[in-house]
């Protein structure tokens, strides 16, 4: 099979010499990028190389400050979402974007419904394209059920039957698999297939090399705005790939450090919380990163709530230095030298709207206070020197926080919480969709401040990552916990034997 | 080349799925609900004092409900886009007095009702174009038009008043006249109603209003002219609070600075309590007037009850506090449903994917266990 770049017809669709600029920031610079018919085309980059303004130009949100867009050879000019739709450019965000509200049928055909005499909406046809769309998916969906409710890879298989209804010839996806299991990627993957031997282009971006090096058959790489290379993915490797999207050797990965654990600092005694995980046992120590793994659901971030107190417990005893917490106060356990790092951090770590300086001062609101008014200075000062420390990337300390990329998002709450000199600190999940370099700059991070003397509890559903950087590993399975496994026996054979129940605990 | 089209594929006769009917059920569930609260109290009214029901009794709660029904059938266009418009009551004071004013000095019926139409638009696109282009929220500027439109009509009017004496005797009869117990501006205000509930239905533009009203941001990325939209919304609900004022004229005749004074907050409880959702996306026009009808019978119920109308005010409070409490316990009801339906069909579907059945050409090792995986998650 030849390729379809090897036969001289024009690319589908391309950006030529694209430019763009917000305010100072120069998103993108001279990017050029080819998408031919019948390939998955990757997209790669660490977060804030500029993926997200190169997708937003081809979808007609941007329009290029310099550069062309060509469609099938031909310079084009979107004057908004509605003209790239018509040109044949489906784009499925990595949030999907359904009207929770609307059927499916509606949601698949707003704004382009079947119509009969005098405009009006052919309902019935509407609901049998739908069908017919979910039967070449190979999915049962009901055409007539809303669309809240809907899991996320269901979701996307809305926005993928949205894309076959005009007939895309080009096809984005940011980021479609960051929120699925094994199954529902698989499946995802049946579906682009299908859609490029039936001669669609896809782009596809994905923080999971592996899956890159899986489905796509071209690699473009942006660094920094810029563009790097397109090259094929034949005979590259996934070092190869991380040399481009981050311009250097990376260092290590999990660059752990060899420490002597010292007291214990975070001791769990049979904690119990009914019908959510039940005797939870464990011990973290100064100096310490204890892994917590097992599959999604088993209970982990609920054992990480209980222990901060955001949720209440039914059973059992929480100490922090020798020191009993309460049932349900976060207060007592931040006092305690207790912080939490959440899962999720644009709803539970960080306020979106406000300022860089004042998320990172949130925790400190009771210490950058004189006369019982907020010290401002002291505030900056403190943040300042926190956004330094783990060198944050941003233009003002006082821009919001929703202006940062993802990785930078995340350094912000680990310096909220660091800014609180914690002894114990629980982290869960602290690199999910950040790129490589600030994956790596995390767990330098970690590891420092275990080798400084604070215990560590780390959740985290990635297994490089735990076997990488825990001293011992913790494995939960259905709310229990099934295994403790030290570090020279942690594979992930171990580990996925215990997440799964397998193994006797 | 290309992905070939559905249209190609269509099948006819497509049996009615439980989906279907589980969203039907929930939607005429609610609009079916206020009915029979409604009735219900109609017939107990009626069994304490059988004189509730007379001809003249039914016209009295047709002609109250009309303007209501009005207003908050424009009303529900804009809370439909998640936005709402809180000048109506302002909006209806001017335009009737406008109306008012344009008859005493002899004008023709119909254009004074076209004229207050006319007026109502006004006052709508100053408070669409100001949302929709200003990115302002919907509640502070609507405050301030409210607050604009009555000031320029107390400046414009003083301590002026119109009475049923100034108008034309035609008009005054048609505000209180119809076809035996049914006004004619019942009629108008079902014509408005059915014609507002088959557009919002049957036309693109108005799927397009809950499409946005539902997700802002994935309306702008479907490419739906979302400004244009919004601007259409409150055009209508202006152009509808002014044909009310015209309304309001020919029925009470008596208008004055401060007609209409607050009457955006029964017009909002109207739309809620008929299960029109604040946030947008969700509700029916026809579950709006419902709404209006049981509103405003519930002033005509506690006279004829011998129950002092102070109690009206608190009464309204209770409904609309207990519709939402309703609204929120449905939906919590049926996102569990819908989940429970998303577990059951799973373990079906995964099997049948095209993963199971694709030929895999990739370089990648290819991944057969995927069918097998999605049954024990399921």
């Amino acid at each position: 099979m030849t390729h379809p770049s090897d036969t001289g017809t024009a690319p589908v669709l391309a950006l030529e010499d694209v430019s763009k600029s917000f305010g100072a920031v120069r998103a993108l610079r001279n990017v050029s990028l080819e998408l031919y018919a019948g390939e998955v085309h990757a997209l790669a980059g660490e977060n804030g190389a500029g993926k997200s303004t190169l997708i937003k130009t081809l979808a007609g949100v941007h329009r290029p400050d310099a550069g062309r867009v060509l469609l099938a050879g031909e310079p084009v000019v979107f004057h908004g979402p509605g003209d790239a739709r018509d040109a044949g450019i489906a784009v499925i965000y990595q949030e999907p974007t359904l009207f929770p509200d609307l059927s499916i049928a509606e949601n698949i055909f707003m704004g382009r419904q079947p119509k009969r005499a005098l405009g009006r909406i052919d309902h019935k046809a509407t609901h049998a394209a739908t069908l017919a769309l979910m039967k070449r998916l190979g999915v049962e969906l009901d055409p007539d059920r809303p669309a809240s409710g809907l899991s996320i890879a269901d979701q996307q298989i809305v926005e993928i039957a949205k894309a076959l209804s005009f007939d895309a010839r080009v096809l984005i996806m940011d980021e479609p698999t960051a929120a699925l299991t094994g199954s529902e990627v698989a499946r995802l993957f049946g579906v682009v297939r299908t859609l490029r031997d039936q001669g669609a282009a896809v782009l596809f971006i994905s923080h999971r090399l592996e899956e890159i090096f899986q489905i796509c058959r071209r690699v473009t790489t942006l660094r920094d705005g810029a563009w790097i290379a397109s090259e094929p993915l034949d005979g590259m490797t996934e070092d190869d790939l991380v040399r481009r999207m981050v311009g250097r050797d990376l260092d290590e990965l999990y660059p752990k450090q060899d420490v002597t654990p010292g007291d214990v600092a975070l001791s769990v005694r049979r904690l119990t919380r009914e019908g959510v995980f039940t005797d939870i046992s464990f011990d973290v120590r100064r100096g310490e990163i204890v892994g917590l793994a097992g599959l999604v659901g088993a209970g982990r971030t609920e054992v990480a709530r209980a222990v901060f107190g955001v949720d209440r417990w039914d059973a059992g005893e929480v100490e922090v230095d020798g020191k009993q917490l309460t049932s349900g106060a976060p207060s007592t356990a931040m006092a305690a030298g207790l912080a939490l790092v959440p899962e999720d951090r644009r709803a539970q770590g960080l306020v979106m709207d406000m300022s860089i300086e004042r998320n990172i001062g949130l925790t400190g609101l009771r210490t950058t206070v004189r006369a019982g008014l907020m010290d401002r200075g002291a505030e900056r000062s403190r943040s300042l020197d926190w956004a330094v420390k783990l060198q944050v990337k941003y233009a003002r300390i006082a821009d919001t926080v929703s202006t940062l990329s993802g990785g930078n998002q995340q350094k912000v709450v680990l310096a909220k919480w660091l800014a609180t000199g914690p002894r114990v600190l629980i982290v869960d999940e602290p690199t999910r969709g950040i790129d490589v370099g600030t994956k790596a700059e995390v767990h330098r991070l970690l590891s420092q401040l275990a080798a400084d003397g604070v215990a560590v509890l780390m959740i985290s559903s990635d297994l490089p990552e735990i076997l990488g950087m825990a001293d011992r590993v913790l494995v939960m399975h259905e709310g229990r916990l099934t295994a403790e496994i030290p570090r020279s026996e942690a594979t992930e054979e171990t580990v996925m034997a215990a997440a799964t129940g397998r193994a006797a605990a | 080349m290309t992905v070939t089209t559905p249209h190609e594929t269509t099948v006819a006769g497509v049996p009615k799925s439980s989906g279907t009917r589980l969203a039907d059920r929930v939607f005429k569930m609610r609009e079916l609900a206020i009915l029979v609260v409604f009735l219900v109290m109609i017939a107990v009214t009626e069994a304490g004092n059988s004189q509730f029901l007379s001809e003249q009794g039914i016209k009295d709660l047709l002609l109250n409900a009309t303007i209501l029904v009005l207003v908050a059938t424009g009303q529900s266009l804009v809370v439909i886009t998640r936005n709402v418009d809180l000048s109506v009551g302002s909006t209806l004071g001017i335009t009737a007095f406008a109306a008012g004013t344009y008859l005493q000095g002899g004008g023709n019926p119909v254009l004074a009702i076209v004229f207050a139409i006319l007026l109502g638009i006004g006052c709508g696109l100053v408070n669409g174009l100001l949302v929709s282009l200003g990115q302002v929220p919907a509640l502070v500027v609507t405050l301030g038009t409210l607050y604009i439109i009555r000031g320029a009509d107390s400046i414009w009017v003083g301590s002026r008043q119109i009475t049923a004496a100034d108008l034309p005797g035609g008009f005054v009869d048609f505000g209180s006249g119809g076809i035996s117990a049914v006004p004619w501006l019942a009629l108008i205000a079902l014509a408005v109603l059915v014609v507002v509930a088959y557009y919002l239905k049957q036309f693109g533009s108005g799927r397009e209003l809950y499409a946005l009203g539902s997700n802002p941001e994935a309306a702008r990325l479907a490419g739906i002219p979302v400004r244009k939209r919004i601007l259409a919304a409150y055009t209508v609900c202006g152009g509808l609070a002014g044909l009310a004022g015209a309304m309001y004229l020919a029925r009470f005749g008596n208008v004055d600075s401060s007609t209409g004074n607050g009457y955006e907050l029964t017009v909002v409880s109207a739309v809620v309590v008929g299960g029109v959702v604040f946030t947008g996306g969700s509700g029916s026009v026809y579950g709006a007037a419902l709404g209006a009808l049981l509103l405003t019978s519930i002033n005509s119920v506690l006279p004829a009850l011998g129950v002092s109308s102070v109690w009206v005010l608190a009464i309204n409070g209770v409904l609309l506090l207990l519709a939402i409490a309703v609204d929120r316990v449905v939906a919590v009801r049926v996102a569990t449903a819908l989940k429970k339906k998303s577990a059951l069909r799973k373990g079906t579907a995964a099997t049948s994917g095209p993963a199971a059945s694709l030929p895999q050409q990739d370089n990648s090792p290819s991944d057969p266990s995927g069918a097998e995986k999605g049954n024990t998650h399921a």
